[in-house]
């Protein structure tokens, strides 16, 4: 049992005081408090922090050596001069111990996984790399090497180098794992991108509902500001989740839905506000098509067989339906980023996107703004082979030709998307269909936290015959690389500009605070110093850094030297419907030019041009659905190796309703290990027993259970939800890979046997 | 001379401890201490719920009873009502530790003295917020002085209807003030595993 920190202090201190009326004439000297940091000399740069991809703005007080503290500035749009706790804990990054710190190349002969290396330096690394690159390529051809990738220096490694050297598989998680299905709806809706800072104009709106969408718990930092902002301002606030999440916690309304029937609730809405008449008329007539096929899909989908379908009240939908309708265009169901969940993901989006369009709010106060790119201008290079395959946030390419004398993406087919699915490359390292892929470069993706099926994605490992990581900690699919190249972090670099989509566009620097620590370096150096060794060196045409920076900056009638002084660069943007009608410009890039409610791309792709609802796989006996999400002071299964915000949460736990705890027997402070429908077991992992869950769904936060014994804090901490994830359901429009039909049941467990974190911390220090 | 205090809107804060890591990088809180925690608790059941999220930290009462049990005058108020600690003249015996009600302060061993939350007096001493206050993403973080009605924090608390206090049954009159509690029976009181 552990004592109450009260009763504990209490007790000590009796004792403590005792001694120290009698001892004080013995107590000689002491150390007096050594000058805090901010005392000194402190010089301050402007950075981009990379604890999250939302990626703020920030400004580093750096004393000499070390970055002692980073903060949000007011100029910048993303950070406005506050910052999360992930953003805050930034330069324990930097100064683990357990970093990445010399390049390493596997002893050859050992399998991989064993996690045997010896040192080695750049220059044999690379030369390394680049003649098994160049054997892959004469061998097999250059789409015989993948590159996956997650982060800023993702702009190397997945964008620029695949497509400089002749491969369409690149990939990044961010896509087929997160975003890809709102993203392909919203082309298919809008003819426009979500995006990675998500256009919502959350301070004028009056009426926000928010389905699985953990705000409050992702901690993206402006939004989250906003957000509060808005509820200052008096919107209300509908949470539709099988949890009562944070988000819930502030809400006017929580509607705990039955997991994986969310778009039967949206269907019923779209179903009120056209049989009551509620919807925005002007609106649709005037930005809109297949308003009239919608009516007729719509009918069935009543508020009474969304009740069945969903276990919310029928008067409830209707109720939330003529609240939103009162309310629009000031109301709006902002989209989420995770939108990877059942494998009918990107129907469930349009429904969202159809029914924003219905209140009239895209483009308009209240509702979502229309996002602008600022415009900058690539550094001048020859023509790439290829265009970049991956995607980002910001969804789709245009692009789906593949150049004479290049294959295909080894994914194509398999779904209607122009982006490459992740998950989808790691079947060909294993059977060699359509074409094999022999080689991988992992650039700051954790392939066995993001990708599911992690036994595939180990098979897939040993099958292939060059597999790079770069990274900077030892993470445990990195000690199964080949060659480990170790970065600088983010704060000892430079890094390619981050243009933001906006309401007001705008471009971001980051200056490395100083030189970089150990034998680590900056992606550009890594990727250009490698283009040079693979027949690539016309393509990095500039010799530094600064030089490349530099010169895009005139594109913009700057210069690197002001860019440093001012961090951030503002540009006007054209943020509503009525700024692009002043300047007789449409907006919506569809086929219709216009809002397509009825989809006829969709159609002649063969898929439900308008959204239909599919019940969600069912829970098997004796089974919970596993649900995962956020914690506000970690980031996807980067983070749990930071000292400082593993202080702040240590580990995770397993949600379980409090009945059903009773009923296993579940006893506060019980662990619990949890094992899905294909026998896989996580934890021990503390069972929270909890009013705030439902009885069929369990719930973990992601990114704990490690399994990397060169990651001090983080080994062996929690449950990882993604190794539960054995199975997935493939979104045939998006590729996107739903992770929500996997099932697990507890077992009870014996609590952990590990050290505290803070012992842990001072030993690493000691 | 002020009076100087801070307010938490419970309605605001989310839990997310962006203020507990400000306070821990800036003043480089030791391992293992903290200046500034969170404190979560779920009130209710299924599904008529709601949660506290409560930040808490060195309330800088105007009756603190840290001040009187120490034995060399090390622990100390300000001219502006701040409750501070003088390193040279602390021999770390805890007896303060032991007064505070709300367990906000530690020893910190490597110096050999009591600490705790200062409100950040050197960022305000340069005109800045306290650094829990200034990052804190839902604005839920209010500073300033009491004793000017014209500053924020005064005219937010004049506009508020409910506020509460940590342990008012302890008569310490503290200045760091709660506003907005989800409960409508106020603050969670009992201590509890955060």
């Amino acid at each position: 049992m552990k004592l109450p920190r009260r009763s504990f202090l209490k007790l000590s201190a009796a004792t403590v005081g005792a001694v120290s009326l009698g001892g004080a004439a013995t107590l000689t000297s002491r150390a007096k408090a050594a000058p805090a940091w901010y005392t000194k000399e402190v010089k301050q740069v402007f950075q981009i922090c990379e604890n999250c991809f939302w990626r703020c703005g920030i400004r580093a007080s750096v004393v000499g050596n070390r970055v002692y503290k980073v903060d949000g500035y007011k100029e910048n749009p993303k950070s406005r001069g506050m910052l999360c706790p992930r953003g805050q804990a930034a330069p324990a990054q930097t100064y683990d111990p357990d970093r990445l710190k010399k390049p390493l190349i596997r002893i050859e002969g050992s399998e991989r996984g064993a996690g045997k290396y010896r040192e080695a330096t750049w220059e044999e690394a690379l030369d390394y790399i680049a003649k098994k690159m160049l054997g892959l390529k004469e061998q097999y051809g250059p789409e015989s090497i993948a590159f996956f990738g997650h982060g800023t220096g993702d702009g190397w490694f997945v964008d620029f180098l695949p497509a400089a050297w002749g491969s369409p598989n690149a990939a990044k998680p961010s896509v087929s794992l997160c975003t890809a299905p709102r993203e392909v709806a919203a082309q298919y809706t809008f003819g426009r991108a979500i995006g990675g800072h998500e256009p919502i104009d959350w301070p004028n709106t009056k009426y926000i509902v928010l389905i699985g969408h953990h705000i409050g718990e992702d901690t993206h930092n402006t939004q989250l500001q906003e957000f509060s902002e808005a509820r200052k301002n008096g919107a209300k606030l509908v949470v539709v989740d099988p949890r009562f999440s944070t988000a819930a916690a502030k809400a006017d309304r929580w509607l705990p839905i039955k997991p994986g029937t969310d778009t039967a609730l949206l269907l019923a809405w779209i179903h009120v506000l056209i049989s009551e008449n509620l919807y925005d008329k002007a609106y649709v007539e005037k930005y809109t098509v297949g308003m009239d096929k919608l009516v007729a899909h719509i009918k069935p989908y009543t508020p009474e067989w969304a009740e069945q379908q969903t276990e919310i009240p029928a008067q409830v939908i209707r109720e939330v339906a003529r609240e939103m309708a009162q309310h629009k265009p000031k109301a709006v169901l902002p989209p989420t980023r995770h939108t990877v969940w059942y494998g009918n993901d990107t129907q469930r989006m349009r429904a969202s996107y159809i029914l924003n369009a219905l209140l009239g709010n895209y483009g308009r106060e209240g509702g979502f703004y229309i996002a602008m790119p600022p415009y900058l201008e690539k550094y001048p290079t020859p023509p790439l082979p290829l265009e970049p395959a991956a995607g980002g946030c910001a969804g789709p390419t245009a692009v789906d030709k593949e150049p004479e004398g290049y294959k295909p993406r080894a994914d194509k087919g398999k779904f209607l998307a122009k982006t490459t699915a992740i998950q989808e490359l790691i079947e060909p390292m294993i059977t060699g269909q359509p074409y094999p892929i022999k080689g991988l470069f992992a650039y700051g993706i954790n392939l066995f936290h993001a990708i599911p099926n992690v036994p595939r994605t180990k098979e897939a490992l040993k099958n292939l015959e060059l597999y790079v990581a770069i990274d900077v900690l030892p993470q445990e699919h990195v000690m199964w690389a080949d060659v480990i190249l170790p970065e600088a972090t983010y704060l000892e670099r430079y890094d390619d500009f981050v243009t933001v989509s906006h309401k007001t566009p705008f471009i971001q620097l980051r200056v490395p605070a100083h030189e970089p620590l150990y034998d680590t370096k900056p992606g550009w150096w890594i990727a250009k110093e490698l283009g040079k060794r693979i027949g690539l060196e016309q393509y990095f045409p500039w010799q530094t850094i600064e030089e490349y920076l530099d010169t895009r900056m005139q594109s913009v009638g700057l210069d690197l030297e002001t860019m440093k002084s001012m961090g951030t660069m503002v540009q006007n943007g054209k943020p509503w419907l009525s700024d692009w009608e002043k300047e007789g410009q449409n907006p919506f890039n569809t086929p219709s030019g216009k809002i397509e409610l009825y989809s006829e791309s969709l159609a002649k792709a063969g898929f439900d041009p308008l959204p239909k609802y599919e019940p969600p796989q069912p829970v098997p006996e004796g089974y919970y659905r596993l649900l995962y999400g956020r914690s506000p002071v970690h980031t996807f299964a980067r983070t749990q190796n930071n000292p400082v915000l593993m202080e702040m949460e240590s580990s995770n736990s397993v949600w379980l309703n409090a009945e059903e705890a009773a009923r296993l027997g579940f006893k506060p402070g019980d662990y619990a290990y949890l094992i899905n429908q294909d026998g896989v077991r996580e934890g021990p992992v503390r069972v929270k027993i909890t009013q705030r869950i439902r009885k069929d769904a369990v719930y973990i936060t992601h990114g704990f259970g490690h399994k990397a014994k060169g990651m001090t804090l983080a080994d062996g901490r929690g449950a990882s939800d993604s190794y539960l994830q054995t199975r997935y359901t493939l979104d045939r429009i998006s590729g996107g890979a739903g992770l929500r039909n996997n099932f697990v049941k507890l077992e009870k467990a014996p609590a952990p046997k590990l050290k505290s974190v803070v012992k842990l911390i001072k030993e690493r220090r000691a | 001379m002020a009076r100087l205090g801070m307010l938490i809107d419970l309605s605001a804060c989310v839990g997310c401890a962006a203020c507990a890591v400000a306070c821990k990088m800036e003043n480089q809180v030791p391992a293992g201490a903290n200046r500034l925690w969170i404190r979560e608790r779920e009130v209710g059941v299924f599904p008529d719920l709601t949660v506290e999220f409560r930040p808490e930290q060195c309330n800088h009462c105007e009756n603190p009873p840290c001040v009187p049990v120490c034995p060399t005058g090390a622990s100390y108020q300000t001219q502006d009502g701040l409750v501070q600690v003088d390193y040279n003249k602390c021999i770390a015996c805890g007896a303060c530790i032991a007064a505070c009600p709300y367990d906000a302060r530690y020893i910190d061993k490597k110096g050999g003295y009591a600490d705790k939350c200062t409100f950040c007096s050197h960022r305000v001493a340069k005109g800045q917020q306290p650094a829990c206050v200034e990052t804190c993403p839902t604005y839920a973080r209010i500073f300033g002085d009491l004793d000017d009605p014209n500053s924020e924090i005064s005219k937010t608390l004049e506009a508020a209807g409910r506020q509460d206090v940590l342990r008012p049954d302890m008569g310490t009159r503290p200045k760091v003030i709660y506003l907005n509690a989800p409960s409508k029976k106020g603050l969670t009181q009992e201590v509890m595993e955060s």
